[in-house]
């Protein structure tokens, strides 16, 4: 039995008559190595553990948390727990989840190679990544960052209702930014690779993406405004995905934030978009044999053929709304109780590269990469506005690069402006799958 | 927190394999919160983090580990981490004699928070609700929350030194979401300083409740925002965070030093309009940004960054001011122990000129006013920069008419920088929290009202 579950059944037998108890316990480590000009600027290796309890009495919610396992700490924390209860609102909903008898898939998410793999390789793989952006083109001037980090964790979760469930994950990336061009005429652009141990990483692939994506946009203007066919480029879509996310929680629809609220049944979106959460999908970042709760994974249908089927669920709106909880419980680790959220959103794929979407479409503009997501972007009214570069493109070939510019639509209205989905999915850091998306009408602005 | 003598044995420890110059950053941290949404007080949290982070820096390689066993064995460990990563040929035995240094706090805190009942910070949460919801029917979900946090830092380092600080900061939040015609809009507010309990004796609850509400009321009747380039009036306060994202990044010595930096090889020159005076202070008293030493122990300081628009330096941290053979500015912070520091801003302002606000919007033929920004993002490298309204208005012929929906603003540091052409005789400041490569950080940011000649507005309207 994992230690972390021993520690967390420890915690819930002090339960005292009527209180539910829920322990998460968090451990990771984590290495990450920046280099900069040749040399290894910073090493990084370091270890976080901590533990997080909730307690429920009398209709009542506590939540304490502290970043050690230490006993005496632990065992403040659940007093600290227990007495913070004393002053939430009573609410008949609250209560920690039943088990449901659903058996969690088996994904292969950890390998243990990637504990043994030597910190010198780690080094080399940074500075062959910097070296190699910038030999990929004599236009690259340096590089803003280059790095390699990784993380191995585990988590375990027991209650007093009898849930008892233990994760464990890797996980290592490579990432760098190059600087193409001269002073005002810079342009920067990134590329990476994740996967769940670094023989899977694809360095070539970090490499092309950075060069291309920063040499493309030299010589980059601000364009006129205009409406446009836009292509969105993976990276980007996977961002907008996660927009629409916090709308399909029951949790925003419950308490009024959702602008999908109320549309059960109706017609959302273009009739080809199907929507799916599912982290029991192992190449998903975000996938987990168990939901925040403890409740295994499971594949949740959110859209299908353009129509709202229903929302994501924890244990407490489940019990809201009557009906049971669909495992979509998400937590920020051991520091804060339960929400609702997806882990693994994704539209189904269609059969078109983006070469092949930018020629069916003829003109528009391929959208690299937005700013100003979380300034522009109201997830509850829906209005998003946010800065871009990327490419204009003329009779479906490249034409001129573009900077300082926006776009602006809404998210119900990109829903049903969707023209296209691309079959290059692209399973990304983040709880929301890039693929490229055609959507026309959108303003942009610029001079 | 720790022994000094432990102290001084695990630096002694951290420089074995042939370090330079090594560091102990030590926290313990308890925090507190209470969230209330939907009527009800959903939960409070109790947090305690509590760790060292050691670093090790060898020339330009920094080893770093940390951990949160602050046991002498514990430190040691990590010591040892820290110095494998920055490992050189040399090494040996190298005494560290530590002097403790007491600093001047830029103020006192009243009541500490762990010293306030639960109950209290609870009730503030209720009178807010009340206060919201009572602003208009068509106030449908009121979110609010209390935070405060106690966060004790001992710093020591290899070059003799050992201090420590108390920092406190309590904050308030409210959202509120408004249902009307033309669907929903929001409102926010929150206000920050590194203060304890005594927040309340000059921040009503139900005032920033209210201002949350009138703000997503507003917004109900805002009208798409233009798409294009116009003159931009941002309200005192409301545009700190411009400067933030326009200059502020770009000013930190680690982009400069990494040449992702327009404003590299500029000090001494031209880099704003002449009107532009702007400031970093660390000191400045009871701001969101403020502490009387940075996380590497070197005291805040007020440092001037642009003097009639020449750039007058850069801002600095313990590693970027060895390498350049100068001071630190007092900028080197980090989000906790588990983090290295780097260069960050504190509280980033610009110094009232001299026009009356009012006439720079009567002089505003036709442009946006924006009383309250969402945050930003710059590209330091290209200088391109954003950030969001979310409260602005029309300006027609000189007079402030109807609102407009939230929108991103786009723009280019240096050539913004340049357009200002109107600063006001007035001064507000701004709460939030600055993400840098991973880390947040609380920073204030603050400005007189003033006027950008051309920036593009990313509306959905023609």
């Amino acid at each position: 039995m994992s230690e972390l579950l021993k520690l967390a059944d420890g915690i819930v037998e002090r339960a005292r008559p009527g209180e539910q108890v829920e322990a998460y316990l968090g451990r990771s480590h984590h290495t990450e190595v920046k280099v900069f000009d040749g040399g290894v600027e910073s090493l990084s290796s370091a270890d976080t553990q901590g533990v997080g309890v909730r307690v429920i009495v009398d209709g009542r919610q506590g939540f304490a948390y502290a970043a050690s396992l230490d006993e005496t700490i632990v065992a403040e924390t659940l007093e600290e727990a227990r007495d913070n209860a004393a002053f939430g609102t009573v609410d008949e909903y609250l209560g920690l989840v039943a088990p449901d008898g659903v058996e969690p898939v088996d994904l292969d998410l950890y390998r243990p190679e990637l504990a043994s793999f030597p910190t010198d390789r780690k080094v080399e793989m940074a500075l062959e990544l910097e070296r190699a952006v910038r030999a990929a083109d004599s236009r690259i001037r340096g590089l803003e960052s280059a790095e390699y980090g990784d993380s191995t964790s585990e988590s375990a979760i027991a209650t007093t209702q009898g849930i008892r469930a233990t994760t464990r994950r890797s996980g290592c990336s490579i990432v760098a930014s190059a600087l193409a061009g001269e002073g005002t005429g810079t342009m920067t652009g990134t590329g990476y690779s994740v996967a769940r141990t670094p023989e899977d990483l694809d360095m070539a692939k970090a490499v092309k993406d950075a060069a291309e994506k920063s040499t493309r946009l030299l010589g980059a203007r601000k364009p006129a405004s205009r409406r446009v066919t836009v292509l969105l480029d993976p990276s980007v879509s996977s961002s907008f995905l996660g927009l629409l996310s916090s709308g399909l929680s029951a949790s925003s629809v419950i308490k009024g934030r959702s602008l999908f609220a109320g549309r059960v049944g109706e017609a959302v979106a273009v009739p080809f978009l199907t929507l799916v959460d599912d982290p029991t999908e192992p190449l998903a970042w975000g996938a987990g044999r168990y939901d925040a709760e403890g409740l295994a994974s499971r594949r949740n249908v959110l859209i299908s053929g353009g129509v709202l089927q229903g929302f994501l669920h924890n244990s407490y709106t489940g019990r809201r709304c009557d009906q049971p909880s669909n495992a979509s419980a998400v937590r920020g680790g051991y520091r804060s109780t339960p929400g609702v959220g997806s882990r693994a959103l994704s539209l189904t794929p269609g059969d078109r590269t983006q070469e092949q979407l930018m020629a069916d479409v003829g003109d528009g503009l391929l959208v690299q990469s937005v700013t100003g997501l979380h300034s522009g972007a109201n997830p509850i009214s829906g209005d998003f506005s946010v800065g871009v570069e990327g490419l204009l493109f003329r009779d479906g070939a490249p034409a001129e690069p573009v900077r300082e510019a926006t776009i602006a639509s809404t998210l119900q209205r990109m829903l049903l402006d969707l023209v296209a989905v691309g079959g290059d999915r692209e399973w990304l850091p983040g709880g929301a799958a890039g693929m490229t998306l055609v959507i026309g009408d959108v303003q942009l602005s610029g001079s | 927190m720790i022994d000094e003598a432990v102290v001084a044995r695990v630096l002694a420890a951290a420089l074995r394999t042939g370090g330079d110059f090594a560091e102990v950053f030590a926290e313990d941290k308890l925090s507190s919160s209470a969230r209330l949404d939907d009527g009800k007080i959903e939960e409070l949290t109790s947090g305690r983090d509590r760790g060292a982070g050691i670093r090790v820096v060898r020339d330009d390689t920094t080893g770093f580990a940390h951990t949160s066993d602050l046991t002498e064995e514990g430190l040691r460990a990590a010591a040892e981490a820290a110095g494998a990563a920055a490992r050189g040929g040399g090494g040996g035995v190298r005494e560290v004699a530590l002097t403790r240094r007491n600093n001047t706090s830029p103020h006192e805190v009243q009541i500490l928070p762990e010293d306030v009942a639960k109950s209290r910070k609870a009730d503030l949460l209720l009178k807010a609700n009340d206060a919201a919801r009572a602003a208009g029917g068509a106030v449908r979900q009121v979110g609010a929350t209390y935070g405060d946090s106690h966060r004790k830092i001992l710093v020591a380092n290899s070059d003799g030194l050992l201090t420590t600080d108390d920092q406190v900061r309590t904050r308030l939040m409210v959202s509120c979401v408004a249902s009307g015609d033309t669907g929903m809009q929001t409102g926010y507010e929150a206000p920050g300083r590194t203060i304890g309990f005594e927040l309340f004796d000059e921040v009503d609850p139900a005032d920033i409740a209210r201002e949350a509400a009138r703000r997503a009321l507003v917004m109900l009747k805002a009208r798409p925002a233009p798409s294009g380039t116009l003159p931009v009036v941002l309200k005192r306060g409301a545009g700190g965070v411009l400067f933030h994202e326009a200059c502020g990044h770009g000013l930190e010595a680690d982009l400069v030093g990494r040449d992702a930096s327009v404003f590299r090889d500029k000090v001494g020159t031209q880099v704003a309009s002449p009107l532009v005076n702007l400031v970093d202070d660390g000191t400045y008293a009871r701001e969101w940004g403020t502490y009387a030493i940075d996380d590497e122990g070197h005291p805040a300081q007020r440092n001037s960054l642009i003097e009639n628009g020449e750039l007058t330096d850069y801002m600095w941290d313990h590693l970027r001011a060895r390498k350049a053979g100068r001071q630190s500015s007092g900028n080197g912070r980090r989000q906790s122990y588990h983090h290295l520091p780097m260069v960050r801003m504190t509280n980033t302002y610009v110094l009232a000129g001299e026009e009356d606000p009012e006439e720079i919007i009567r002089q505003t033929p036709h442009g946006i006013y924006c009383v309250q920004l969402g945050g930003g993002q710059v590209n330091t490298a290209t200088g391109d920069f954003v950030f969001g309204i979310t409260e602005a208005y029309m300006i027609e012929n000189g007079e402030i008419t109807h609102p407009i929906r939230s929108a991103n603003l786009i723009g280019n540091g240096p050539e913004v920088l340049r357009a200002i052409d109107a600063v006001g005789n007035d001064f507000d400041t701004w709460t939030g929290t600055c993400g840098k490569d991973g880390q947040g950080v609380p920073v204030s940011s603050g400005q007189p009202t003033l006027r950008v000649s051309a920036m593009t507005v990313g509306g959905t309207a023609a």
